[in-house]
């Protein structure tokens, strides 16, 4: 556990030092996972290390978000006179690129024949 | 009656209470989750409610809260380096969905910045407040980026995303259920690009393909945003 951890944040860290040092818009942890990501095709044996850390923190994603999301009740007020509009757009567009990006993924995939495998 | 002033003046200031309270709440609502079942139920949204509630009650400023929940805020950055390995379980599924997931991508993303920019537009909002909104869909360390790079706020960028991913993981299940969309990888891929890692977390509690693909959703319209975001505020708004 502690040992996977140490591997995850040194991954993190050389993310963060390569978004930094070139100015690529993107953050760190993002840098870090593409180089995770390609370094487990070199040596698959890095998995079985790392299989029960990340399912342990991937399986409680939603209480990482918890600390962030209770800023939302700092900001209540910065909402103003806008804040139906907001929140109207918010939904709307939430609920379309939901629909437009799993329509087009459908269609593709049957146009291609890439269906699902389950 | 000072004793207990005394007692609660001083773990008010200390870490530990809010770091409890933030495990404690969360513990509760994910319990409550999986006993109720409905999208409301999202742990995300109880626990930001119940514990937004404690502290409006007591006064008690989110800095100082944050000061214990940093802890837990702290581990997104690993968390995110661990999406690697979902990723790396499902390849081979990636590999035979590349061009329904560029598709889904290039759909998805451009949907988000337009209809929500459109939308807010038609309903009178203007100026640094509409263009804070454009990024919304993109995981919040790019979408604060975006935000300052095209002149919006960036406080209130951070809202809007952590909303919008509120948003996404409330609806997204009941409505593609309606929709009878039934593609794991589409549904899961379709809340990554919408509603980034909130959509990412609820994607993994439906189904461990549908998190994979939801993970690699968000991974690529963070990139995409920070390109499309900039472009499409010049071009029409």
């Amino acid at each position: 556990m502690i040992r996977a951890l140490a591997i995850l944040l040194l991954f993190q860290l050389a993310g963060e030092t390569v978004a930094r040092g070139t100015g690529l818009p993107l953050p760190g942890p993002v840098l870090g996972l593409a180089a995770l990501f390609g370094l487990l095709f070199l040596r698959p044996s890095l998995r079985d290390r790392l299989e029960a850390t990340a399912t342990t923190l991937l399986g409680h994603l939603s209480l990482l978000f918890v600390p962030a999301g209770v800023g939302v009740i700092a900001h209540l007020d910065t909402f103003g006179r806008d804040g139906p509009a907001l929140a109207a757009a918010l939904v709307v567009s939430t609920a379309l690129a939901i629909v437009a990006a799993v329509a087009a993924f459908a269609a593709v995939a049957r146009l291609t024949g890439a269906q699902a495998d389950e | 009656m000072s004793d207990a002033t005394d007692l609660w003046s001083y773990l008010a200031q200390e870490p530990l209470l809010w770091l409890t309270l933030t495990l404690v709440t969360y513990v509760g609502a994910d319990a409550l989750a999986t006993t109720v079942r409905h999208p409301l139920a999202n742990p995300v949204l109880v626990s930001v409610i119940a514990i937004g509630a404690v502290l409006l009650a007591t006064g008690v400023p989110y800095a100082r809260y944050f000061e214990g929940a940093q802890f837990v805020h702290f581990m997104l950055g690993p968390a995110t380096v661990a999406l690697a390995l979902p990723l790396y379980a499902n390849v081979a599924r990636l590999r035979k969905a590349l061009l329904p997931m560029l598709a889904a991508l290039v759909a998805g993303s451009l949907t988000a910045i337009l209809s929500a920019l459109g939308i807010a537009r038609a309903l009178g909002v203007r100026g640094e407040t509409l263009l804070s909104l454009a990024p919304k869909s993109a995981t919040a360390p790019v979408a604060l980026g975006v935000s300052e790079q095209i002149g919006g706020l960036p406080s209130l960028t951070a809202v809007l995303v952590i909303l919008t991913g509120i948003i996404g993981a409330v609806i997204s299940t009941p409505m593609l259920n309606a929709l009878r969309f039934t593609d794991w990888r589409a549904r899961g891929f379709a809340v990554g690009i919408a509603a980034h890692g909130i959509g990412t977390a609820h994607a993994f509690r439906v189904h461990s393909t549908a998190g994979a693909f939801a993970g690699i959703g968000m991974g690529l319209n963070a990139m995409l945003t920070a390109v499309l975001a900039p472009l499409i505020v010049t071009l029409f708004f």
